[in-house]
């Protein structure tokens, strides 16, 4: 591994039981990366992010990580549970639990995650009950609970899922200012056109790699078929790819939408 | 007169015993409550209290120490449902269906096999303050300990394991740990406070005061301290009431949590509702 290399899934094959998730995958992330990883559901992008974190053990292949890596994960705000009781500063604080043995944050721990939440615009909410905030102050809540260990590589699961336009706005820019202050991230998403044609480098998966690179190289109709099995067709606009759902083209020309 | 008549159940010493148990018992309860509520695990009570059964009454039939032979098997039936209920192959409550039912079944075979069955399954069942003995002081409290300080020292496992387990087992939480340890408390609670709430009732202890602690606060630290001491309230005064009232001192208590549940219920308005309402299990 070289300096720049964060981790190194090499040849990673994956499986539950007997169904296997992610097949002879190989997928190396650098110091600077911004990496979105598509696909359709079901093709182990979720697996491989878990794989990168070490929560799940390839029974093939090995992941290699740089000695000492700190990591942050931002799971599917969807899975939360928003009637749990916890406040905003309870959520961000939870994650130090290392030699902490007692319930009260300290004042250190709370200084330290004001910073967090003020940097991500949440100032001031510390004291809120997470259900009491809106959809993209809830996503920048989990942001800020990853950034407060100072992680090397934030990793997100699907964080524009079930999300409206401005809180996918909100979340990109907030991905792309981290970026831009030295964070290497890698997320999955299912948003060709609102996400994932934004990043630098993406890696199209169906359970293996078919294709790792820039949006331009990848989001191409051969390789959005071979990873989604439908066809595609992609035009550049302002000089970035935009994908069409050739599927849905035929619906609405079908319905009358289109001349 | 009526001074005497309001004093009068503290001249018993049966009474304050039981009446000691009961509150810790409550107090106990009501701290494991919050994340048998919370996790969705109110059928778990419901159901370690019918797998103690089947150890309790295995003991008795091999005239085993009734806390060595129920304990052990209240711990592995509560390993084994974890297990089971892990594996996700099937939901948390078949796990739990399948083998306490099973346990108890057992123990009510093995009773009407060589026990004298009428006398020991009333007892077990409904529990009996009468029976309090010293050895009942000293495990309830021990329990309680034990729990209060488990929890306080690892508070923020137990927060994050129950709150968010995925994100806290990539953290470095043993989350598979946490759940054990959590299980394990539970069948010692359900263990030692057995013989005075009885197997039927034990379960609303388990969710009544938490349910009613998640109404009034939306903070999980402070819903820790509410819940206990909702059930040390409800337990002592149920153990007060049936002394006078001659009824079930476990009825009385689980009654007297009922009625603060409804008092709280109406009083937090559509907000507490709204919160006991995403508590579909309860």
């Amino acid at each position: 591994m070289t300096a720049d290399v964060l981790v190194e899934c090499a040849h990673i094959t994956c499986a539950y039981d007997s169904t296997v998730a992610v097949h002879d995958a190989h997928v190396t992330l650098y110091r600077g990366d911004f990496v979105g990883i598509v696909g359709p559901s079901g093709s182990g992008k979720t697996t491989l992010l878990k794989a990168i974190l070490g929560a799940v053990t390839p029974v093939e292949g090995h992941v290699t990580k740089k000695p000492g890596l700190r990591m942050g994960y931002v799971p599917q705000v969807e899975s939360v549970d928003w009637n749990f009781p916890v406040t905003v500063l309870e959520v961000v604080a939870m994650t130090r639990t290392t030699g902490r043995f007692f319930p009260r944050i300290t004042q250190d721990e709370r200084d330290g995650a004001i910073d967090v939440l003020t940097r991500l615009g949440l100032g001031g909410l510390e004291n809120r009950h997470i259900r009491e905030l809106s959809g993209g102050q809830q996503q920048r809540v989990f942001v800020a609970r990853a950034l407060f260990h100072r992680p090397e590589l934030l990793v997100l699961d699907e964080p524009t899922s079930g999300v409206d336009v401005r809180t996918r706005h909100e979340v990109l820019h907030l991905l792309a200012d981290l970026h831009d202050e030295g964070m290497s991230i890698v997320l999955t998403t299912h948003d060709l056109n609102g996400l994932a044609a934004h990043l630098p480098r993406l890696v199209c998966m169906n359970t293996h790699v078919i294709a790792d690179g820039s949006p331009l190289d990848v989001l191409n109709s051969d390789v959005l078929e071979r990873t989604y099995g439908a066809p595609m067709e992609v035009l550049i606009h302002g000089g970035m790819p935009v994908v069409l759902d050739q599927g849905n083209t035929e619906v609405v020309r079908r319905l009358g939408g289109l001349a | 007169m009526i001074a005497a008549g309001i004093f009068e159940p503290f001249g018993y010493q049966f009474f304050n015993n039981g009446l000691i148990v009961a509150t810790l018992a409550g107090a106990l309860c009501g701290l494991l409550g919050v994340f048998v509520v919370l996790r969705g695990m109110s059928y778990i009570g419901h159901g370690l209290s019918h797998a103690v059964f089947g150890g309790a009454a295995a003991s008795a039939v091999m005239q085993l120490n009734y806390f060595v032979g129920a304990g052990i098997w209240g711990v592995a039936s509560g390993v084994i449902i974890g297990r089971i209920a892990r594996r996700k192959l099937i939901g948390a409550d078949a796990a739990i269906g399948v083998v306490t039912t099973a346990s108890f079944a057992l123990g009510l075979a093995l009773l009407n096999r060589y026990g004298q069955a009428k006398k020991s399954i009333e007892a077990v069942l409904f529990g009996s303050v009468l029976g309090v003995e010293t050895v009942d002081i000293i495990a309830v409290s021990a329990v309680s300990v034990l729990t209060a300080v488990i929890i306080f020292a690892l508070y923020r496992h137990f927060l994050f394991a129950t709150f968010d387990p995925e994100v806290a087992q990539t953290s470095g939480v043993r989350v598979a740990l946490i759940e054990a340890l959590l299980m394990a408390m539970l069948s010692l609670t359900i263990l030692v406070t057995m013989r005075v709430i009885g197997t039927l009732l034990i379960s609303a202890l388990l969710v009544i005061p938490a349910s009613v602690a998640r109404m009034t606060t939306n903070s999980f630290a402070r819903m820790l301290w509410v819940s206990p001491l909702i059930g040390a309230v409800s337990a002592s005064l149920g153990m007060y009431l049936s002394y006078h009232l001659d009824t079930s001192a476990s009825a009385t208590i689980i009654l007297v949590g009922t009625t603060m549940f409804i008092v709280v219920y109406a009083f937090t308005g559509l907000r507490g509702r709204s919160r006991i309402a995403h508590l579909h299990h309860v």
